[in-house]
C-alpha cells in the first residue's frame, strides 16, 4: 500500500508536470493549455473557487493548528496527513516547511501559489497542482512555521526521503542528515537500511546510524559499541562527533569529588597552574584575590607620601623584596588589600581537590570516547607516518633528479660543478619559454623536456670545453672557476626574465591529488617527478652497465689513463658525460618548476643539497646517488614531522647530520673500493 | 730571528708603511680631524674595506698556504660580528630602558630592567625573555672573549672532526659550505635567540660614546683595523715563513709526502683552521660596528665563496694579494652595483652595470682562474722578479 503512495509521491515532487498529466481531475494536458484557460477567465480579482480535495479536507480539520503551528501541536497535524497515505501529502509537508503555503483570509482554504502579475498570487491546489485562479497578495497570508516546527516537519520527511526510490533523493536526504542528525532521526533511518538496495548509500547509511547512535544512541549499551566501532576511522566526522563527548572543565571539591565523571585529577603546580588554580577559588569567593607584581607596584605608586612608601623610602625600592616589605606596611596600616604570599595561595589551594572532569555523566561513554578516540589518534599516527613515507619518496626523487648530473661528472672527472644549479634553472627557464610559445600546457611539456634536456647538454658542453677540461688536474680550480660561471648565469637568467618569479603550469591533467584516506594525499606532480627519477635511474642504469658509452665511462672513472692506453679517448668521454650530467639537471629544472616557482635563484636552492647527496652517497656510482638523495630526503622529512613548525631547524638539523655522517662514510655510503678508489 | 723573518718577508715593511699612509691620508682629509674632503661615509667604507681585506689574509692562509679551500670562513666573520653586537645592542638598549625608566616613580628594580631589555631586542620577533646565550651580553669584556672563544672553538670542533676523518679537497669545501648554510639556517629562525632575520641592529652606535659623532668614530674605527690588519699581517707573514709556515705549505702541495715524515698534518692544518677563524672573528667584530648590522643574510654560503674569490683574483699564496684582491673587487663592487658607474652605451643596447657587473665578475673570475691562476699579484710578481716561483 504505501510503496505505491510514495512512487506517487516522488514522481509528483521530482516531475510536477508529470503529476499533473497523471491527475484524472486535470482538465488539460499540459500547463500551457492551462495558462490559456486562465488567460480566457480574464481578470484576476475574480473569486476562484472553492477546491475541496482530500487534502484539504484534512487540513480544513486542522485549520488552527496548521496556521498557527507550535513544536508541540504540530505533530498531530503530520499524524494526520500522513495517515491519510495521499501521494500529495508529502509535497505539501515539503512545502509547507519551506513557508511556500498560503492560507486565503476570506475562507481560511490553504494554497499554494506563485508570483503573478503585480501585487497578484497564482492559486494553486494543494491537492491536484493545478491553478485554480489568481488574488490579490493582500487577501492572503503565508503561512511562516518557525524554525522548531519546520525542524519536526524535516525529520518527518526524512523517512520517506531516505526511502525514496530515486537513489540521488536518498542520497540528498543522506547529506542533509550527515550535516545535521539528531535523535528523531536514529529510527527512520535504522528503519531504511533493511530497505536500501544500493550497496554504496546502505553502506554510508550503516556509517551515518552509529555516528548519531554514538550521541543518541538508547542505551550505554548502544552508545559505547557504536563508539568503538570507530576505532579505526579517520573521517571528520567521526572525530566530530566523539570529541564532544570527552570535552573536561576544569572543577575543584573539598575532598573528593563526588557526582562528576572525573577524567583525571590536577596537581596545582604541575598539571594545573598555580594561578589558574588559585583563580577558580578567586572566582568562587573562596579565596582573595591575590595582587600581581603589576597591581602591588601600582598600589605603592600610589602611597607615595614624603618620598616614602609604608616607612619605606622610595629609593631602596628598586628591589622586590623592599616592595614586598613596603607592601606589607602598607597592608598592615589598612592602605592595601591583603598580600597573598606564595605561602598563603598554596595552603589555601591545598585544602581542594582539583579535576578535570567530563561534561558528559555516563562513565562507560566517556571512557569508550577517550579510548577510541585514542585510537584513532594512533591509526591517524600509522597513516601520518605512511603519508611520511610518501613525501620522503617524493623529495627524493627531486633530490635524484636534481643530484644525478651532478654524481655522473663528479664521480667520473672528479670536478664540482658548481654551476650545476644554474643547468637545472636553465631547464626550468626553457619549460617557461615553450609555455609561451606552445599554449599548450600538455604539448609544451612534452616539447620542453628533450629541448631542456638539449639546451642545458649544450651548455654543458662548452663549459667543458671552454672552462674545465683547461683545468683538469686542478678540481679545486674548477669548483672556483664554475662558480664565477654559476654566478654570470644567474645574473643574465636576472637580467633576461627579471627578478620576479616565473610561473610554469602544470598541465591539468597532473592537478590535484591522489587521495588515500583523509590523512594520506599526494600530488599528481609528486607521483610523476617519482616516475621521472626512477625512468632517469633505469634509464642510466642501462646506459652504464650495458651499452659501449657505459663501459667507456666506467673506464674513465675507474682510471683514465689505463683507459686511455685501450684505445679510449677519455677527452670525449669527459665530453659527453658533462653534456648528460648537464641534460638530466636541465629535465630536473622542468620537473622542479612544476611545483616551485622559476627564478634565477631556483638552482640555487637545490645546490646544496644535491652536493649533499653526492657526498653522502659516494661517487661514481648510481646507487650511491640513490641512496644519498633517499637518506637526505627522508631525513628532511623525519625532522620536519618531529618539528613541523620550523623547515629551517630541519634544515639546520639535517646539514648538521651529514657532517656528522661523514665522520663515519668519509667516502659516502657507496664507495668506491680497491684500485678504483683512486687515492 | 726578526732579521730574518723580515727578510723573507719584504712586503711586510712595505705593506705597513702603505697602511700607515693610506690611513694618515684618510685622517688628514677627514671631516673630524682634516679638511673635510672626505666624508665620514667613505671613511667608514674604508674601514670595513680594511677589515674584509683582514680576512682574506686569513682565508690566504687557511687556501693559499695550506691548501684547505674553506667556504666557511665568513660564518665565523659573521659570528665575531654576532658576538661583538650581542654587547653593542644590549648595553645601548640597557642605556635606553635605564633612562626612560627613571622618570617612573619607583626605581626600576633589576628583574624590570631586563624584562624591558627584553621586550626591546625581542619585541620585533615576538619574544620578550632575554635568551640564555644573552647571559654575558652586560659586559664587554667577556663577549669581546667570545668573540675569540665562539668562532675559535667552532672552527676548532669542526677542522677535528673533519681532518679526523681525512676528509679534503673538494669534499671538503662542500663540507665547510654546509656548515656556513646551517649556521646562516639556524640563525634566521625566530627562536635562534638572536633575531633571526631581524639580526642585531644599531651597532653603529656605541654605549657610552653616543655624544662622540659618527665621524669621530669612524675614524677611530678605521685606525682599529687598520691596526688590526696591520697586526694580522704581521703574524701571518711571521706564520708562513720559519719552518712552521714551510710545513703548512708543503702540506699543501703534497700532504701525504709530509705525512710520511712523520709530520701530523692534522695537527698543522686544524691550528690553520682554527687560528685562521680567529682572524676572521676578529675582522668581523670590527667590521659590523662600522656596518651597523649583522643578519644572517652575511653568513650565506655566498659570501664566503666571495671570499675566495677575491684571494683568487689578488693571487693566492701572496698576502698581498689577498689584500689587494679583497680591496679591489669589493670596492668595484660596491662602487659597480652602488650604482655610481657609468652606463655604457653599446648602440643596440646599454649595458647597465648595476645589472651586469655581476656577470662581469664571474666571467672575469673564470678569466683568472684559467689564465692567471696566480692572481694580480702573480702578475705583479713576474714584473717584479723574472724567477717569481
Amino acid at each position: 500500500m504505501l510503496r505505491p503512495i510514495l512512487i506517487a509521491a516522488l514522481l509528483a515532487l521530482a516531475a510536477p508536470h508529470l503529476a499533473h498529466a497523471q491527475d484524472a481531475a486535470s482538465p488539460s494536458d499540459t500547463p500551457a493549455a492551462s495558462e490559456e484557460i486562465l488567460d480566457d477567465a480574464g481578470p484576476a480579482q475574480a473569486t476562484a473557487p472553492a477546491p475541496a480535495g482530500p487534502l484539504q479536507a484534512i487540513l480544513q480539520a486542522h485549520k488552527d493548528k496548521v496556521a498557527k503551528a507550535s513544536r508541540r501541536t504540530v505533530d498531530e497535524v503530520i499524524t494526520a496527513v500522513r495517515e491519510a497515505g495521499l501521494p500529495q501529502g508529502l509535497t505539501f509537508l515539503e512545502r509547507w516547511g519551506d513557508r511556500e503555503l498560503w492560507q486565503r483570509e476570506e475562507d481560511g482554504l490553504f494554497f499554494f501559489t506563485r508570483k503573478a502579475d503585480g501585487q497578484n498570487l497564482t492559486l494553486i491546489d494543494i491537492d491536484t497542482g493545478e491553478e485554480v485562479g489568481t488574488i490579490s497578495k493582500g487577501e492572503m497570508n503565508q503561512l511562516k512555521p518557525n524554525s522548531g516546527v519546520r525542524t519536526v516537519i524535516a525529520s518527518s520527511l526524512v523517512a520517506s526521503q531516505l526511502e525514496d526510490a530515486d537513489p540521488a533523493r536518498r542520497r540528498q536526504a543522506l547529506n542533509a542528515l550527515e550535516r545535521n542528525a539528531d535523535e528523531s532521526h536514529l529510527e527512520p533511518l535504522r528503519a531504511s537500511i533493511a530497505k536500501e538496495d544500493d550497496p554504496a548509500l546502505k553502506a554510508r547509511k550503516e556509517r551515518l546510524l552509529r555516528v548519531i547512535t554514538i550521541s543518541f544512541g538508547q542505551t550505554t549499551e548502544d552508545r559505547v559499541e557504536a563508539i568503538r566501532s570507530f576505532s579505526q576511522d579517520l573521517s571528520i566526522d567521526a572525530r566530530a562527533a566523539l570529541n564532544p563527548l570527552v570535552v573536561t572543565r576544569i572543577g575543584y571539591s573539598e575532598g573528593n569529588p563526588e557526582g562528576v565523571n572525573v577524567a583525571r585529577l590536577l596537581t596545582p603546580g604541575k598539571t594545573i597552574a598555580r594561578e589558574d588554580a588559585y583563580r577558580l577559588l578567586v572566582d568562587d569567593g573562596k579565596a582573595v584575590a591575590a595582587r600581581t607584581r603589576g597591581e602591588r607596584k601600582a598600589a605603592l605608586e600610589a602611597n607615595i607620601e614624603d618620598g616614602t612608601v609604608g616607612g619605606v623610602p622610595v629609593a631602596e625600592l628598586s628591589s622586590q623584596e623592599a616592595r614586598d616589605r613596603a607592601y606589607s606596611n602598607l597592608v598592615a596600616d589598612g592602605k592595601a588589600p591583603a598580600f597573598v604570599t606564595d605561602e598563603t595561595m598554596d595552603a589555601e589551594l591545598a585544602k581542594y581537590t582539583f579535576y578535570e572532569a567530563y561534561a558528559d555523566s555516563n562513565t562507560d561513554v566517556t571512557t569508550a570516547a577517550a579510548e577510541t578516540l585514542d585510537s584513532i589518534d594512533q591509526y591517524v599516527g600509522l597513516n601520518r607516518f605512511f603519508s611520511l613515507v610518501l613525501d620522503g619518496i617524493s623529495l627524493a626523487s627531486i633530490y635524484f633528479l636534481a643530484a644525478i648530473g651532478l654524481a655522473i661528472t663528479f664521480g667520473v672527472m672528479g670536478v664540482i660543478n658548481m654551476a650545476h644549479g644554474e643547468f637545472i634553472m636553465i631547464g626550468a627557464y626553457t619549460g617557461y619559454v615553450v609555455q609561451q610559445i606552445i599554449p599548450n600546457y600538455t604539448v609544451s611539456i612534452i616539447v620542453a623536456l628533450p629541448l631542456a634536456f638539449i639546451i642545458a647538454a649544450a651548455a654543458g658542453i662548452a663549459l667543458e670545453r671552454l672552462v674545465i677540461r683547461h683545468l683538469a688536474s686542478r678540481p679545486l680550480e674548477t669548483l672556483l672557476a664554475t662558480f664565477g660561471v654559476s654566478i654570470a648565469l644567474q645574473q643574465i637568467a636576472k637580467n633576461v626574465f627579471g627578478t620576479q618569479a616565473r610561473p610554469l603550469t602544470s598541465p591539468s591533467w597532473l592537478d590535484g591529488a591522489w587521495v588515500i584516506n583523509d590523512v594520506v594525499a599526494v600530488s599528481y606532480i609528486r607521483i610523476a617527478i617519482f616516475v621521472l627519477a626512477i625512468l632517469f635511474f633505469a634509464l642510466l642504469l642501462f646506459v652504464l652497465n650495458r651499452t659501449r658509452l657505459g663501459l667507456e665511462v666506467r673506464a674513465v672513472t675507474q682510471n683514465p689513463r689505463m683507459a686511455s692506453s685501450m684505445g679510449i679517448n677519455p677527452d670525449r668521454i669527459n665530453m659527453l658525460t658533462f653534456a648528460l650530467g648537464s641534460g638530466i639537471a636541465g629535465i630536473a629544472g622542468v620537473a622542479i618548476g612544476l611545483f616551485a616557482k622559476v627564478t634565477s635563484e631556483l638552482g640555487q636552492a637545490y645546490i646544496v643539497q644535491s652536493f649533499m647527496t653526492v657526498v653522502v652517497g659516494g661517487v661514481g656510482n648510481i646507487w650511491g646517488t640513490l641512496a644519498g638523495a633517499t637518506m637526505i630526503g627522508f631525513l628532511q622529512k623525519v625532522i620536519e614531522f618531529f618539528n613541523p613548525s620550523n623547515t629551517l631547524a630541519a634544515q639546520t638539523y639535517m646539514i648538521i647530520f651529514i657532517i656528522i655522517f661523514i665522520q663515519f662514510r668519509p667516502k659516502g655510503i657507496i664507495a668506491l673500493k680497491g684500485r678504483a678508489a683512486g687515492d | 730571528m726578526k732579521n730574518t723573518f723580515l727578510a723573507r718577508q719584504p712586503s711586510v715593511i712595505v705593506f705597513i708603511l702603505v697602511l700607515a699612509v693610506i690611513t694618515l691620508l684618510a685622517t688628514v682629509f677627514s671631516e673630524a680631524y682634516g679638511s673635510g674632503l672626505l666624508p665620514t661615509n667613505y671613511v667608514k667604507i674604508l674601514g670595513k674595506t680594511l677589515c674584509l681585506c683582514l680576512i682574506a689574509i686569513a682565508m690566504d692562509l687557511v687556501w693559499g698556504y695550506c691548501g684547505i679551500l674553506s667556504l666557511g670562513h665568513f660564518a665565523f666573520f659573521g659570528l665575531g660580528g654576532y658576538m661583538i653586537g650581542m654587547w653593542l645592542m644590549y648595553a645601548r638598549t640597557e642605556d635606553i630602558v635605564i633612562a626612560s625608566m627613571s622618570k617612573a616613580a619607583l626605581p626600576p628594580t633589576p628583574g624590570e630592567v631586563r624584562d624591558a631589555i627584553g621586550t626591546q631586542i625581542f619585541g620585533v620577533v615576538g619574544g620578550s625573555d632575554v635568551p640564555v646565550i644573552w647571559s654575558f651580553a652586560h659586559s664587554l669584556p667577556i663577549q669581546l672573549a667570545l668573540v675569540v672563544i665562539v668562532p675559535g672553538l667552532l672552527a676548532l670542533v669542526f677542522g677535528w672532526l673533519a681532518f679526523r676523518s681525512r676528509v679534503t679537497g673538494v669534499y671538503l669545501s662542500i663540507l665547510t659550505q654546509a656548515m656556513t648554510l646551517a649556521l646562516s639556517l639556524y640563525l634566521f629562525q625566530n627562536d635562534s635567540g638572536l633575531r633571526g632575520n631581524n639580526g642585531l641592529s644599531g651597532l653603529q652606535n656605541i654605549p657610552g660614546l653616543t655624544d662622540i659623532p659618527q665621524s669621530v668614530i669612524s675614524i677611530w674605527f678605521m685606525w682599529g683595523s687598520a691596526l688590526a690588519l696591520g697586526i694580522g699581517y704581521v703574524f701571518a707573514g711571521w706564520i708562513v715563513s720559519g719552518k712552521f709556515g714551510n710545513v703548512v705549505k708543503a702540506i699543501r702541495d703534497d700532504e701525504a709526502r709530509i705525512r710520511f715524515l712523520g709530520y701530523s698534518v692534522e695537527a698543522y692544518k686544524l691550528f690553520i683552521f682554527t687560528i685562521t677563524a680567529v682572524i676572521a672573528a676578529i675582522a668581523g667584530a670590527i667590521y659590523y660596528p662600522q656596518a651597523g648590522i649583522v643578519n644572517p643574510a652575511e653568513i650565506a654560503p655566498i659570501a664566503s665563496i666571495y671570499l675566495a674569490v677575491w684571494v683568487a683574483i689578488g693571487g693566492r699564496g701572496r698576502l698581498y694579494g689577498a689584500v689587494i684582491g679583497a680591496a679591489l673587487v669589493s670596492l668595484l663592487s660596491s662602487w659597480f652595483t652602488g650604482g655610481q658607474a657609468p652606463d655604457l652605451p653599446l648602440g643596440f643596447y646599454t649595458i647597465k652595470w648595476v645589472d651586469w657587473w655581476q656577470v662581469l665578475l664571474g666571467l672575469s673570475f673564470v678569466l683568472v682562474t684559467l689564465f692567471a691562476p696566480r692572481g694580480i699579484a702573480g702578475m705583479f710578481d713576474r714584473l717584479v722578479r723574472k724567477d717569481a716561483a
